[in-house]
């Protein structure tokens, strides 16, 4: 127990602060002033991987290390699509995953936003669209905030993530 | 047996291909097994030979004596061969999933389909040169097994899992918390991989290769540039070959930083997790500044590397290794000394040495129940020739074995970038890849943070491929993970499964 406590006081705070929303990753209608004041900042995430290659998934656990913070700044990840405010989907969406992202869309309750992850979130990436693939997770659900890169760096997906609810 | 013929030559990748008939290919996989080897990987082939279509059944195999590839070509019309599955049990579903993409069927094998669910008619094959009809359905009924009993009763789980995870569904059968059984079934990320490679030339490949499983991206599109070289004929210069290794122990080192953490976390010890993805974050933010990118996805290419190290960095990589190998033993020693988190390690998820032997269980995992195999150990190309990396085995086969042979991996890969580090090679990164041999093939295989995996590849004209076919060590060891879940409870099955933490989208492709 001492060396935990050694070790935690050793290593001390490392959290950074939150970057700024970019608001050029916006791609939906203008935002509701009701949603953003109801979601204010405290808002619960429910991640979907559509078809992802697990990279775009490093990236969005790297949100959670003590650099981060996620939870720090009142957002957090939650087990059920019934207790989000915001699904965080990565893609391409294969064509066997379609059904369950209807599903857990339709379970998200409204008001709700979707942020697309990824190149391959965004356009299909390098898989495209095929008899596996159905692309972009717009070619599915309806999307909000669309974070590319490959994957996308924390930072890059912090930046969406408030862009999508910032008030 | 005929057509023998040495691949390379280098005599480290002691690479053989024969052809063979059904029966033979049966014999040899029974005299492998017999005398301790393993199965590498399976796939099928359509190809065009003149007006005909010809299938091919593929088949690679590792013993002592190194790898080696075996082609069984098919009758055209009712296209089938022995069923393999009763000598390695992790052909069931390589035999399934061929059959999936190929429409080769192994007589007597399983006859579930495996990777298809419904998008596509059941009498369509994609990996076939005919065009695929209009997508359909995405979701369909599959028969699982059901366990029948008094007080008997099914969780299913998934596709979409309750955490950060890739997508998959698990059907447990369960008495109260007590697991009976566990029934995987995968394929839900299947997104044509394969299929897309055809349409790929050589060089634009390495991008889909890195792309497979994104956490082994350096693993397969090593592998890949491997099996582009044989068939292009080319040498990656040495400094090239030192750098991968560097890419792939840090690519290894990210991994088991990250198991690590979430190992604790899942154990109720969030304290790991927090110093674990700490230390983790800071290996990527160095990847980030001295090759340009957090996972090296890009950073290896046909005919070697894209990102050199500049001299000056040197001194800064060789001191965070210093850095990381004291936090990595001073963690140990708290997770080794930790009651709580031992009494959730200690016998959970048991997969003993005999059944792991029988399951065919290869990598990380199989080196926790005491499984040998390390292809930086047992068939060292270069530069693990040189490096003489350390084999690290574990035989209780339970989580504190799984996550035993992670610290000691993690510190070995750190010792092993430290001898990258003080005698990389001077000279260039790449050598140019010119022309490939048309209709040639080329395998590579590289033991990636989670295991071997194997890239099959065949060139056509122009640079272009013919067909690709990568294979990750999951493949062995989702069905194992079914045992390994037996008789623990429902709670500890997020343990057991991060244990091993295998991809789906690598086996799905």
């Amino acid at each position: 127990m001492l060396r935990v406590l050694k070790q935690i006081a050793h290593v001390g705070l490392l959290s950074e602060p939150l970057p700024a929303p970019n608001d050029d990753l916006r791609v939906g209608e203008a935002l509701q002033a009701e949603i953003s004041r109801v979601f204010a900042r405290a808002v619960n995430i429910r991640h979907v991987d559509a078809g992802s290659c697990n990279g775009c998934e490093l990236e969005i656990h790297a949100l959670e290390n003590p650099y981060y913070n996620l939870q720090g700044a009142g957002i957090k990840f939650v087990a059920s699509p019934r207790h989000a405010d915001l699904l965080l989907v990565t893609g391409p969406v294969s064509r066997h995953m379609v059904e369950a992202l209807r599903r857990t869309y339709a379970a998200t309750p409204d008001p709700k936003r979707v942020v697309a992850v990824g190149d391959c979130g965004a356009c299909g990436g390098i898989f495209g669209e095929s008899y596996a693939s159905a692309g972009a997770v717009a070619n599915v659900i309806p999307v909000d905030v669309v974070v590319s890169g490959c994957p996308p760096t924390p930072t890059a997906l912090l930046q969406g993530i408030l862009a999508a609810i910032r008030s | 047996m005929s057509a023998e013929t040495q691949l390379t030559a280098n005599p480290m990748h002691a690479m053989r291909r024969s052809t063979m008939q059904g029966d033979e290919l049966f014999a040899l996989c029974n005299r492998f097994a017999a005398n301790g080897g393993r199965l590498v990987s399976l796939w099928a082939t359509e190809r065009q030979a003149g007006a005909e279509l010809e299938y091919v059944l593929s088949v690679a195999l590792q013993d002592a004596g190194g790898m080696q590839v075996v082609e069984v070509f098919l009758d055209s019309a009712q296209p089938e061969y022995p069923d393999l599955s009763g000598i390695f049990l992790a052909a069931d579903r390589l035999q399934r999933a061929a059959f999936d993409l190929a429409g080769v069927r192994a007589i007597g094998g399983g006859e579930r389909r495996w990777l298809r669910h419904a998008a596509w008619p059941a009498d369509a094959f994609p990996l076939r040169h005919a065009p695929m009809p209009a997508p359909g359905e995405s979701s369909d009924d599959y028969p699982f097994v059901r366990v029948a009993g008094d007080g008997v009763h099914e969780i299913p789980v998934g596709p979409v899992h309750a955490g950060i995870i890739e997508p998959g569904h698990f059907r447990f059968s369960v008495v109260g918390e007590k697991v009976l059984r566990l029934e995987e079934r995968l394929g839900y990320v299947h997104k044509g991989i394969e299929k897309r490679f055809e349409s790929l030339t050589l060089e634009q490949g390495v991008k889909l290769a890195a792309r497979i499983s994104g956490d082994s991206a350096v693993a397969f599109s090593w592998a890949y540039c491997m099996a582009v070289e044989q068939v292009a004929n080319c040498l990656p210069p040495r400094r090239a070959l030192w750098l991968r290794a560097l890419f792939l122990e840090r690519e290894r080192l990210a991994n088991h930083l990250g198991d690590l953490g979430a190992l604790g976390n899942d154990a109720g010890f969030a304290f790991g997790l927090s110093q674990f993805s700490r230390l983790k974050e800071d290996l990527l933010r160095m990847n980030a500044r001295a090759f340009g990118g957090r996972y090296l996805f890009d950073a290896v290419v046909p005919g070697g590397v894209a990102v050199d190290l500049a001299p000056m960095d040197v001194p800064d990589l060789m001191m965070e290794m210093d850095t990381l190998g004291g936090e990595v033993a001073l963690l140990h020693g708290i997770y080794d000394n930790h009651a709580g988190v031992q009494d959730r390690f200690v016998g959970a998820g048991e997969l003993r040495p005999e059944l792991a032997t029988r399951l065919g269980i290869i990598g990380l995992a199989g080196r926790g129940s005491g499984q040998n195999w390390d292809l930086r150990c047992d068939l060292p190309q270069a530069p693990y020739d040189e490096l003489g990396a350390n084999r690290v085995i574990r035989t209780q086969g339970d989580v504190a074995a799984r996550v035993g042979v992670r610290f000691d991996e993690a510190l070995e890969s750190i010792r092993l970038c430290k001898r990258l580090l003080a005698d990389l090679p001077e000279g260039p990164i790449s050598a140019p890849v010119i022309k490939a041999t048309d209709g040639a093939s080329g395998y590579g295989h590289v033991e990636g943070w989670r295991g071997p995996v194997f890239v099959a590849l065949t060139a056509a004209t122009g640079n272009r491929i013919a067909r690709c076919h990568p294979h990750d060590p999951s493949w062995h060891n989702w069905p194992a993970l079914e045992h390994a879940v037996i008789g623990n409870i429902v709670p500890d099955f997020p343990l057991i499964n991060k244990s091993f933490n295998l991809t789906y989208s690598g086996h799905d492709l």
